[in-house]
C-alpha cells in the first residue's frame, strides 16, 4: 500500500535533486534540464493529491490536481521551447552558453 | 505480502531517483540528455500507478517526445560551447547549492511527516490503479476541461493556448537568424 506521504516523499526528494543541478549546473542547457525535473516532481506531488483525495468533494474537486498538472505541462513546454531559442540566440552572439561567462547584467 | 502495484511504485520510484542524479550529475551533457528522456518515461509509470491515465500519456508525448528531441537539438546547436571548461561541469560554490538542497528536503520532508492533513490520509492509502475504473478518469478529467455547461476549466485552458501561441511566436523571433 502506497501511501499519500511516500508520494509527497518522492515529489520532495526529485525536488531538490532537480533544484541542486539548477543552482549548481554550468551549462545553460544542464540547467533547463534540471528545470523540468523540479516542475515533473511539483506535477507528482499534484497528482499524487489528487490520487489521494479522489473520494472527497465534488466531481470538480477531485480530479483539480490532475487539471493543475496538465497545466503546469503545458506552461513548461512554452518555457522549454523560448528558454532554448534564447540560448542559442546567446551561443550565437557570445559563442558560450556557460552560464558563468554571461554577466552582463550582473550587478 | 505487498501486492504488485506498491511493488511497482518502490521500484518506479528508485529508478526515478537514480535517472534524476545522473542527469543532475553526469559531466557529458549528451547523456545526461538522454537519461531525462527515461527520467520522463518513469515519472509516465508513476502517473499510471495513481490513476492518472491522460498525464501519463501527455508526458509521453510531451516531455519525452517533443522536449527531449528539442533539448538535443539545442545540445547539437551549440555543440562546442563548452569544450574549453569541460573539466568541471559544476559551478564554483557546487558545496553551497548542495547545502541548500539537503536542508529544503529535511525541511519538506518533516513538515509532510508531520503536517495534520498528511498524518489524517496517512492510513486512506493513495489510490494506486485498480481494474474497476480503468478509463474513468480521462472522461471525467475532460468533462472538468472543456465543459461549458459544468463547472469547468474552460477559460484557463483557452488562456493557456493562447501562451502557447505566444512562446512559438517569440521561440521563432528570438531564435530567428539574422
Amino acid at each position: 500500500m502506497v501511501t499519500l506521504n511516500a508520494v509527497l516523499v518522492l515529489g520532495a526528494v526529485i525536488f531538490c535533486i532537480g533544484l541542486f543541478g539548477a543552482l549548481s549546473r554550468r551549462n545553460a542547457v544542464g540547467i533547463l534540464m534540471s528545470i523540468e525535473i523540479m516542475l515533473n516532481a511539483v506535477n507528482i506531488t499534484l497528482v499524487g493529491f489528487a490520487s489521494a483525495f479522489v473520494h472527497h468533494g465534488t466531481l470538480g474537486g477531485r480530479l483539480t490536481g490532475q487539471v493543475f498538472a496538465i497545466f503546469i505541462i503545458t506552461v513548461a513546454a512554452a518555457e522549454a521551447s523560448v528558454a532554448l531559442a534564447m540560448i542559442i540566440a546567446i551561443y550565437r552572439r557570445r559563442n558560450t552558453i556557460d552560464v558563468g561567462h554571461i554577466n552582463l547584467m550582473r550587478w | 505480502m505487498p501486492d504488485l502495484a506498491t511493488v511497482a511504485f518502490y521500484v518506479i520510484a528508485v529508478l526515478l531517483v537514480g535517472s534524476a542524479l545522473a542527469v543532475v550529475l553526469l559531466r557529458n551533457i549528451v547523456r545526461a540528455a538522454l537519461f531525462l528522456a527515461l527520467f520522463f518515461g518513469l515519472a509516465a509509470g508513476i502517473y499510471v500507478l495513481l490513476n492518472a491515465e491522460f498525464i501519463a500519456i501527455v508526458q509521453i508525448l510531451i516531455y519525452a517526445g517533443a522536449v527531449t528531441v528539442l533539448v538535443l537539438f539545442a545540445i547539437m546547436l551549440t555543440r562546442n560551447a563548452m569544450t574549453s571548461s569541460n573539466a568541471n561541469p559544476f559551478a564554483g560554490q557546487w558545496w553551497l547549492a548542495g547545502i541548500i538542497c539537503v536542508v529544503l528536503a529535511v525541511g519538506i520532508i518533516y513538515a509532510v511527516g508531520s503536517s495534520t492533513m498528511a498524518i489524517a490520509s496517512a492510513s486512506a492509502p493513495a489510490n494506486l490503479v485498480n481494474a474497476g475504473d480503468a478509463g474513468g478518469s480521462v472522461v471525467r478529467l475532460g468533462q472538468l476541461l472543456y465543459s461549458p455547461f459544468d463547472y469547468s476549466y474552460v477559460l484557463p485552458f483557452e488562456i493557456a493556448s493562447i501562451v502557447i501561441l505566444v512562446a512559438i511566436v517569440g521561440a521563432i523571433v528570438i531564435g530567428r537568424e539574422d
